[in-house]
């Protein structure tokens, strides 16, 4: 049963991914921390973390760690990796099929139009559910905040963003 | 099969290799696709790229099945999708089995701490870019979608669906008869 749950849980994911990995962890923590329990908020960040320092789409990793820490086995993480890879596998391949007589289509323009604010709502939503007790835990939460805003502003590699985060975390919380 | 292999090979490298966001990884597939395969012209790539990244799912993948079904059809998408797949995979799994292992540990525990913070940076600073060049009735809408999604717990499907549904009524009732048919520019 849980395996159907996980099933279909990735692939909405997969069908309503749209906008980037930023605008999907959305859909990720609506299916998993809101919807399921099947983790925690704090535990999604992590995942983040990891996956930003890991190659491949947020996605794909979410689903795999997801998949193998619900059911505690490699077929859990099979069938969920599996489960967001559908998507692209069969919804991607008629775009492809179709471009040409998509790539004009008025109303295909309307709807990306519409959709571009729900998308960015999305990616603020992810950053929100992130904002709670267990992430900010007192001033020094703030001030590393502070610093690694600024330093995404001014576009700074994000894997050495996260390395420096970590080492300020071990100085400062040990 | 020697094309399907070279496809798995190219997107298995892709996926190994690129960090952070979908968008990280384009310098790198065009470098792998169209200078050193020359499976697409640049252009021809550039036009079905904003296509796959308008499209759901995964960037990464969605780049891989359209540069695996213009090769070989819809067993190269298949190939190169296993390609990109699969180095995070197995990455992924690694991780989540030891992962638990770490948990207790106090080293570890402190560097999540500290890197917490740093993840909501990472996702706050796109969003406000992106806000900011909306127009003032879609960043309002937008706040209020994050608000709601957030606070309330109601799954963003619905407001993909309903942003989607919007698009199309409004293009209707704009365009009575839009020219759907386009052709190749």
């Amino acid at each position: 049963m849980i395996y159907l749950q996980l099933f279909l849980s990735y692939l909405k994911i997969g069908f309503f991914g749209f906008g980037g990995g930023y605008a999907m962890l959305s859909l990720i923590q609506n299916e998993m921390v809101t919807r399921h329990g099947w983790m925690t908020a704090t535990e999604l960040a992590d995942i983040v973390a990891v996956s930003q320092m890991t190659p491949g789409p947020i996605a794909i990793n979410c689903a795999t760690y997801v998949g193998y820490t619900v059911t505690g086995n490699i077929w859990g993480s099979m069938l969920t990796t599996f489960a967001v890879s559908l998507p692209p596998l069969t919804l991607m391949v008629l775009i492809t099929i179709f471009y040409n007589r998509l790539k004009s289509n008025a109303y295909m323009q309307g709807a990306m139009k519409w959709m571009k604010p729900m998308i960015c709502g999305m990616i603020g939503a992810a950053a929100l559910l992130f904002l709670n007790g267990e992430t900010f835990i007192d001033w020094k939460s703030y001030a590393i905040f502070a610093v690694c805003f600024i330093a995404t502003w001014f576009k700074v590699d994000s894997i050495l963003m996260i390395v420096l985060s970590a080492a300020a975390g071990i100085l400062l919380y040990l | 099969m020697k094309t399907l292999l070279q496809l798995f090979w190219t997107f298995f490298k892709i996926g190994a290799f690129t960090f952070g966001s979908g968008y990280a990884m384009i310098p790198m597939i065009e470098k792998e696709v169209v200078d050193r395969r020359k499976w697409f012209e640049r252009d021809e790539f550039y036009d079905q790229f904003a296509l796959a990244s308008s499209a759901p799912g995964p960037f990464a993948l969605n780049t891989a099945v359209f540069v695996g079904y213009k090769l070989k059809g819809w067993w190269g998408s298949l190939f190169a999708v296993l390609g990109a797949v699969l180095p995070s995979f197995l990455i992924i799994l690694l991780i989540a089995m030891y992962l638990s292992g770490f948990r207790g540990n106090r080293y570890v525990e402190a560097a999540f701490k500290g890197i917490r913070p740093a993840v909501i940076a990472l996702i706050a600073v796109p969003f406000i870019n992106m806000l900011k060049r909306l127009p003032w009735y879609f960043m309002l809408m937008a706040l209020a979608v994050a608000g709601v999604i957030c606070y309330v717990g109601v799954s963003p499907i619905w407001f993909i669906l309903a942003g989607a549904l919007a698009g199309v009524v409004l293009t209707w009732y704009e365009k009575p008869r839009p020219d759907g048919k386009g052709g190749a520019e």
